[in-house]
């Protein structure tokens, strides 16, 4: 196959089309103008323009990048070119928009959005405006590519930091005020006026922009030095003296977690538990999918099994009224932890039995029934006596510890108690890992017929697998129950097994930093970000499809499985060599 | 006891344990319901026909999962969102045609547009996505495509979710399709049962003679046998993973749009659970097999309709329409203990599944 040198219009023009397509979409979803109300930088730039903005540097340095032999000029012109037929599209849309009255089929067609759109200027004006802002992001897109290496990393970095701090500023800036250490300190003040927008704006101030721009982006450009430096000098050291530097490191990594809350204040440690119990189910679907590669998608199955288990045993509303169940031991929530991890497990077995022979599709879609069986048996009227319905079960116990908790507030209390659990189950995976029975899940993932070639006993490798992931997806649902405070079947359906699916594939299938980043990026931000909740699952998916198709191995990968995924991923699609040689060998189950 | 185990798998015999117990279960809960005299006949005519009715529209669908099953070896989990993509604008074309009284005039017409928007536009979205999302990743390990499906599922429906809204719509009364035939017995057909149920056989039947009696069929079948032969044969494999998807996205929009005549409400979720049972009647009939897939398609809907009350209700559980969608996944986990490659998959059994 021969590939023709497309010219350098046409690929403009086909870039174009698609940004354009997708700048119409995320206009039409609303997305724009439920950004635009968000500011990044104080009366410069809000979230809305960055998405816009962001569309035409990312397809007009797609144009630029294709075009890598022509001479600059042609480079430039043609992400011009990209660019401006992108808002060429969105000029369309205004247009139709105030001729036809959309909003019917489209409930985000607002007049507001094409004054948006417009930049707020009147009709002839607007469409050069919107043609050559068009132009220049397409020529920003352009320029990145048009820079070395070693710029262009620094200068994203800087970018993505004013937007992460710009995002995020409210939080920082309510946090800082409501702390008592901070709060009275004068230095402070300075500092926030400084840096953050006054009053109700939101976003950064344009000076603290700058400053936050170029601390970034100098750091990022001297980290390879700094990290090159360091890891001389301590190859250097005496083995005695780099051990003891490496326990003083972990120290204060564990010393700035124990303190974390006291920085926090209640309502970021409360958004930080929610993360950690993500992150202990993400933990657990790690060794299923990341080790063994077993894709289960009824993975909250176990997690509400847990939290079930907990409500049951230590719940202290039983009787015959309503909004209360027939039956309950009236355990202690340390009483009952073990049962709810025991039973979780036994639940992870007892799904593995069945799916045992099974691969791949199959394996997937009968997990996923399996979760839904488990919810939609915890929401019959069927199991109303034990489970309550839809009503669920209120008043769990809680982890109470005499003196040691009493003068805790309750999400300090949860904190250390799932930070306990984190570090715990981290332990856990890491031996595991590990293990002999590590390599024999890895060689499961690899290749199921070699591997019991090889001797693997393949039923008690995936049973183990099943078990332990399951358990820690009790774990996670038990504490999660008791922090709740009430079980309810709508916390358990599918969208709960995608999002930590999600986490554990962004993250890095097998690679434990990689959960721990995946569930602070896919589930401590969003929530964080609650207003755009509305577009949390519409950006997950763009984010698997993405994350597939460029990098399957994950932000963070473990070194083996990046080496497995793309064995087999020819670069130029055609198929790999041995994949011809045997056809059907990879799909037999 | 050593022999034993040596001879017989643990597991299968697990496996085979647990089959048995269920069957057994359904089956004392069937002369129990049975012998309570709760039901009358003309009850179970009707939970049959809705049943035949439902199971007709799973047919459908399933289709496109073992059309694609069939020459890609993946589940295509976005045809949910195929469905429900042709049913949501359907909607749109069936508003319109509606207040503008087109409808009214020419029903037969109007339906006949509304069924054809409806498949054009999950033709569409089918083909967007064998390009954008599956094209690339056609020799990548198995998990990748399946995780990209998953996403790609999610990425559809929320987009419907942000251009048209999270809130519930009705269809518009069909003249026409309003009213029920009485049968003997007491039993009542509805139109719209009626309707449901020829289409979906008339369109199966062109599905078969097209699958089997054309050229295009017979490229279709020998890219689902090997692909790399079929394309020593000079057969385009590219085109004909296209046309696959094409005849999928279709069957699935004409699907969503009787489903919507049906049931008449419409939501951005609606695919998810259509989806699934579509996919368990393909696995019931055997993945890959087009007659499989339609045999499947009304096994299902008739044992999830009748089986429910019949299973059940002998055992006096409260509401046992609750647990219907439970019950199709027993189904499926059954099946692939006791005959993983479904009712008409033999000769599939040992390359496809």
């Amino acid at each position: 196959m021969t590939t023709k040198q497309a010219s350098p219009w046409g690929t403009a023009l086909r870039q174009g089309i698609t940004a354009g397509a997708i700048a119409v979409l995320l206009a039409l979803m609303g997305m724009v103008e439920t950004f635009n109300e968000k500011d990044i930088i104080e009366g410069v730039l809000s979230l809305g323009l960055l998405l816009v903005v962001a569309i035409l540097v990312v397809f007009g340095s797609v144009t630029a990048g294709a075009q890598a032999d022509a001479r600059v000029a042609v480079r430039l012109a043609a992400s011009a070119l990209t660019g401006a037929t992108t808002e060429l599209f969105l000029i369309g849309l205004v247009i139709l928009g105030q001729q036809v009255n959309l909003r019917p089929i489209f409930p985000n067609a607002s007049p507001q959005l094409w004054e948006l759109l417009q930049f707020g200027l009147t009709q002839p004006q607007s469409y050069f405006a919107m043609l050559g802002f068009g132009a220049i992001g397409g020529l920003l897109g352009a320029g990145l590519t048009l820079l070395s290496r070693r710029f262009r990393g620094p200068v994203i970095v800087g970018v993505i930091a004013v937007v992460m701090i710009g995002l995020l500023e409210d939080l920082i800036g309510i946090t800082i005020a409501s702390n008592p250490i901070f709060a009275t300190s004068p230095l402070v003040e300075t500092f926030n006026e400084f840096f953050l927008a006054q009053g109700i704006e939101s976003g950064l101030s344009k000076r603290g922009a700058v400053v936050v721009f170029l601390v970034a982006s100098v750091l990022a450009y001297s980290w390879p030095l700094l990290r090159s430096r360091a890891r001389s000098r301590t190859q250097a050291m005496p083995p005695r003296r780099r051990h003891g530097l490496a326990l003083a490191i972990y120290g204060v990594f564990v010393a700035v977690l124990l303190l974390l809350p006291n920085v926090l204040g209640p309502y970021l440690t409360d958004v930080s538990n929610s993360v950690m119990i993500f992150t202990l189910m993400a933990l657990g679907l790690n060794i299923v999918v990341g080790f063994a590669g077993l894709l289960d998608l009824g993975y909250v199955a176990f997690f509400a099994i847990g939290a079930y288990s907990m409500g049951i045993l230590t719940t202290t509303a039983v009787g015959d009224s309503s909004g209360q169940i027939v039956w309950g031991p009236g355990f202690s929530f340390w009483g009952a932890l073990p049962f709810a991890v025991f039973f979780s497990l036994m639940a992870g077995v007892l799904l593995g039995i069945p799916v045992l022979r099974m691969r791949g599709d199959y394996l997937a879609i009968v997990t996923l029934g399996f979760g839904e069986i488990v919810r939609i048996l915890a929401l019959s009227d069927a199991l109303k006596p034990f489970t309550g319905g839809s009503q669920g079960i209120v008043e769990p116990g809680l982890p109470t510890l005499g003196q040691v908790t009493a003068s805790l507030n309750s999400q300090e209390l949860y904190y250390y108690l799932l930070l306990a659990c984190v570090g715990l189950v981290i332990f856990i995976a890491i031996r595991l890992r590990d293990s002999r029975q590590g390599r024999s899940w890895m060689a499961v993932r690899e290749d199921e017929d070699v591997a019991q070639a090889m001797g693997v006993q393949l039923v008690s490798a995936k049973l183990l697998a099943f078990a332990s992931g399951a358990a820690m997806a009790g774990l996670a649902g038990a504490v999660f129950a008791s922090k709740v405070g009430s079980i309810y079947p709508h916390s358990f359906d599918l969208l709960k097994s995608i999002n930590v699916l999600a986490i554990v594939i962004v993250g890095g299938m097998g690679s434990i930093p990689g959960v721990i980043l995946g569930s602070l990026a896919l589930f401590g931000l969003p929530e964080l970000l609650r207003e755009f909740s509305e577009y949390r699952y519409f950006v997950f998916g763009a984010v698997l499809v993405a994350m597939m198709l460029t990098r399957p191995e994950g932000l963070l990968p473990s070194a083996k499985r990046k080496q497995e995924l793309h064995e087999t991923l020819a670069p130029d699609g055609e198929p790999p060599p041995e994949i011809v040689a045997a056809p059907g060998g990879a799909g037999s189950a | 006891m050593r022999r034993f185990f040596e001879r017989y798998d643990l597991v299968d015999v697990i496996m085979w344990l647990i089959a048995a117990t269920i069957i057994i279960a359904a089956v004392l809960g069937s002369v129990k319901t049975i012998q309570s005299g709760k039901y009358s006949a003309a009850t179970w005519v009707d939970l049959g026909l809705s049943g035949l009715t439902q199971g007709s529209i799973y047919a459908l669908i399933a289709l496109g999962y073992t059309m694609v099953y069939g020459v890609l070896r993946m589940i295509n989990f976005a045809h949910s969102e195929v469905f429900m993509g042709g049913a949501f604008i359907g909607y749109f074309a069936a508003t319109g045609l509606s207040t503008s009284g087109f409808m009214n005039e020419n029903p037969v017409l109007g339906l006949i547009i509304v069924f054809l928007v409806a498949a054009l536009t999950s033709v569409v979205i089918a083909v967007m996505l064998e390009r954008v999302a599956y094209r690339p990743l056609r020799w990548a390990p198995r998990l990748v495509p399946l995780i990209t499906a998953i996403g790609a599922s999610l990425f559809l429906q929320y987009m419907f979710r942000g251009l048209f809204g999270s809130q519930i719509r009705s269809y518009p009364p069909m003249p026409r399709l309003e009213g029920a035939i009485e049968l003997p017995g007491g039993a009542e057909m509805e139109y719209v049962q009626l309707l449901v149920i020829v289409a979906a056989a008339l369109m199966m039947l062109v599905l078969y003679l097209f699958v089997q009696r054309t050229r295009a069929g017979r490229a279709l079948r020998a890219v689902s046998e090997d692909k790399e032969v079929a394309a020593l044969m000079g057969i385009d494999v590219d085109a004909t993973i296209v046309r696959t998807f094409v005849i999928g996205g279709a069957f699935a929009g004409m699907a969503g749009v009787l489903y919507a005549l049906i049931y008449r409400q419409i939501t951005f979720f609606m695919g998810f659970i259509p989806g699934i049972k579509a996919f368990t009647a393909a696995v019931l009939g055997g993945i890959g097999n087009i007659p499989g897939a339609m045999l499947g398609g009304l096994t299902l809907g008739v044992t999830e309709s009748v089986g429910t009350i019949l299973f059940l209700d002998g055992y006096g559980v409260p509401a046992p329409y609750q647990l219907k969608d439970g019950i199709a996944f027993i189904v499926l986990v059954l099946i692939l203990i006791l005959r993983p490659s479904g009712i008409l998959g033999e000769r599939l059994a040992k390359t496809k599944a």
